[in-house]
């Protein structure tokens, strides 16, 4: 791969251990590199609004990336719909410094991802299991997120997608070469990839756990099975003390492993996002774009 | 020798990887429980330094470090990691530790579409592979604060007493003598 794709992996590697934080203002954007984001996803809505709001959902506003850009020093992520190239296109214009393929925005392509080797930033992209991730990472993503079901509250699909994700390597890595072949066909993904799932036990790039993060337990939770950074969404700005949220959040991927930690953290937060049940919602955001 | 990693965020495990492979025993630095062991030297890595510069403060870590770091203990910060050490930082009224006469420039090369990978001139080593990650860079210095690489005429690398800095991430190239340099400090 060029040496372009070599940098984007490697911003994603110093994201590591931190969290991603969804913002809809400049002020919002301040207060998350005040509570420790590692970089900030600027949207119109974060995805429990989107939800709400119903109808299409698009990528922002430029000028409104632009005042969260100048806004603060981490980087600064923006969304666009899945096979939106020309959105796309429009980011890097404004040198974005991530770009999130998303599902949480209405699909443009029903069939097709945006070909991501075509871009000098990178971009990041969800995934519910193994083949998914390798076919985003084969279109060119420098990270990897997991679904989740944005918007929700509710971890459980987040939790579904990192144990299958990370099984599935199992799978691969305790396999005979031979049987490499196969893999590759049946993951409908290209045989490099899972050559180098099987010799490292791990993905190509970095992966995040994404979608129904709502407490410091619930990141804690992706840590310990094996996520490598938190996005957190709705969770942050639809809770009562956002600060002090963010804070504790910040703190629970620091000390994932400390119980200790993570009760002081967890203590006297305020009120949750409200949570929504998988089956009591209408749209699963996470069957977008497979 | 035990060479503790800050790990509140960032690029960690990979300057852990470099260290086991050096035959180095490397440890993470978490919580101040974890500087119980003993420590013969310390790694800031990359990675966010307004996360890390929190954090350090919110785990009670920054008190401890600081004085191990003006006791002499041997120090190598890597991008983010030179902006905990630096004295003054042109673009942010905020200092972490401090301990290191210069002043740098976050985000010195903007946004991810500026950072690069090159290859230079490392005083005392030769020729090594740098890779610039939305990097800062060395816009003073102070006496007794040696330069030891330059890129465009910016300084990238520098050290003073047993404290090495670099803008750029030996720990994401294959080539280790950078790290081995740093050990070169030890004892």
């Amino acid at each position: 791969m060029n040496s372009r794709y070599e940098l984007n992996k490697n911003l994603a590697q110093m994201l590591k251990g931190g969290v991603i934080m969804d913002v809809t203002t400049p002020e919002q954007a301040r207060i998350a590199e005040e509570a420790g984001a590692c970089a900030v996803m600027a949207l119109e809505r974060v995805p429990a609004d989107i939800r709400a709001a119903g109808g299409v959902a698009r990528m922002s506003d430029p000028k409104m990336i632009r005042a969260i850009q100048e806004a603060v020093s981490v980087p600064v992520m923006a969304k666009v719909r899945i096979g939106h190239f020309v959105e796309a296109q429009i980011l890097q214009a404004l040198e974005i410094d991530f770009i999130d393929e998303s599902e949480v925005l209405t699909p443009a392509d029903d069939t097709y991802h945006i070909d991501k080797t075509k871009f000098d930033v990178p971009f990041v992209c969800g995934a519910r299991d193994l083949g998914e991730a390798l076919r985003r990472i084969a279109e060119g993503a420098s990270m990897i997120r997991t679904k989740g079901e944005a918007g929700t509250g509710d971890i459980v699909q987040a939790v579904r997608h990192l144990r299958l994700i990370n099984k599935q390597i199992r799978q691969v890595q305790s396999m005979r070469d031979d049987e490499l072949f196969q893999a590759a066909k049946e993951l409908e993904v290209p045989y490099d990839l899972v050559r180098y799932v099987h010799e490292h036990g791990r993905l190509p790039v970095v992966n995040f756990a994404a979608g129904g993060v709502a407490t410091p337990a619930d990141a804690a939770l992706m840590m310990q099975l094996g996520a490598e950074g938190v996005f957190v969404g709705s969770g942050i700005f639809k809770s009562g003390n956002p600060k002090k949220r963010a804070r504790a959040i910040v703190r629970a991927v620091t000390n994932y492993n400390d119980p200790h930690i993570l009760a002081e953290v967890s203590e006297d937060l305020g009120e949750a996002m409200v949570g929504t049940n998988e089956h009591e919602i209408k749209l699963l955001m996470a069957e977008r774009g497979v | 020798m035990r060479i503790g990693v800050l790990a509140l965020q960032g690029a960690f495990a990979e300057h852990l990887a470099v260290l086991a492979r050096l035959g180095v025993d490397g440890f993470e630095i978490r919580e101040r429980a974890d500087l119980n062991g003993g420590i013969d030297g310390l790694i800031l890595p990359g990675g966010e330094s307004t996360v890390m510069g929190r954090l350090l403060r919110e785990t009670g870590l920054f008190g401890p470090l600081k004085e191990f770091i003006q006791r002499g203990l041997p120090v190598f910060g890597t991008c983010a990691g030179m902006i905990l050490l630096a004295r003054r930082i042109e673009n942010d009224p905020v200092v972490h530790f401090g301990t290191m006469d210069i002043t740098v420039r976050r985000n010195a090369y903007g946004r991810q579409l500026g950072s690069f990978h090159t290859a230079e001139e490392f005083h005392g080593i030769g020729r090594i592979p740098m890779t610039f990650i939305r990097a800062p860079y060395i816009t003073e210095v102070e006496d007794g604060v040696r330069v030891l690489a330059t890129v465009d005429g910016n300084k990238v690398a520098a050290e003073c007493g047993k404290t090495l800095v670099t803008s750029f991430h030996p720990e994401l190239t294959e080539d280790l003598r950078v790290h081995r340099y740093f050990l070169g400090k030890i004892r």
